[in-house]
């Protein structure tokens, strides 16, 4: 009994290669679909994440050399380090910058937050209200 | 040989479509953070195209611009959010 290695190879990198495409495709149609920015925000994080890298892995599987897998390894380490990091900042800046929320969030536990930045009762108002305009007074001042 | 080659072409097809929402959610975003991160998922899927393009062309040395760019695209959007941030 002997089995064709090469088609097992072959069969286990499109499985993977199809697998790391739908989960791509989940995440583009969720970039577009969603109706917020957060909610967008972490279909793009776990989706894309997910999809590049399964795609990686089975082009890695196919190429079946060491010298390629590592820099596939490379490629995956790098990702998975920096996608949460990108999209923590991203999303904290969308909090400072009050980027609006949906309607049916459930805010309840994120309101200290809010109150600790003063990020809720600046909401209404600008944050550095305008000086008196004294240029004028300044002017009588010199006289 | 066929299947995988055919598993290949319906990878290129749908990462294809995968940029072109992206590129509709890049022109019709409200804000600028919407922007970037359409630019996070097109970053992504032009890493998974070069990997494949990669297997089409027997070409192994493209897997080093797919590991460049892995770390360009988190360089660009951390320097835009801070940038939106200190502004």
């Amino acid at each position: 009994m002997n089995i064709d290695l090469h088609f097992v190879k072959e069969i286990i990198s499109s499985v993977l290669i199809l697998m790391g495409v739908f989960f791509m495709l989940v995440a583009a149609i969720g970039l577009l679909r969603l109706p917020d920015f957060y909610t967008r925000m972490s279909a793009i994080t776990k989706g894309a994440t997910l999809g590049m890298g399964l795609i990686v892995l089975g082009i890695g599987v196919y190429f079946n050399d060491p010298e390629m897998m590592f820099k596939i390894l490379a490629i995956l380490f790098f990702t998975i380090i920096t996608s949460p990091v990108a999209a923590h900042a991203i999303t904290r800046t969308a909090i400072h910058k009050k980027v609006t929320f949906w309607k049916k969030t459930n805010l309840e536990e994120f309101e200290e937050y809010l109150r600790e930045n003063r990020l809720k009762e600046y909401a209404g108002q600008k944050k550095y209200p305008k000086e008196p305009h004294n240029s004028i007074k300044r002017a009588d001042d010199t006289e | 040989m066929n299947i995988f080659e055919n598993t290949l072409l319906i990878a290129f097809f749908v990462l294809g479509i995968c940029l072109l929402l992206a590129a509709i959610r890049f022109a019709m975003g409200p804000s600028l953070l919407d922007r970037i991160t359409a630019f996070d998922l097109i970053v992504a899927n032009v890493i998974g195209i070069i990997v494949i393009y990669s297997k089409l062309t027997v070409d192994a040395e493209l897997i080093d611009v797919a590991l460049i760019l892995s770390l360009f695209g988190f360089l660009g959007s951390i320097s835009f959010t801070y940038y939106m941030l200190r502004r």
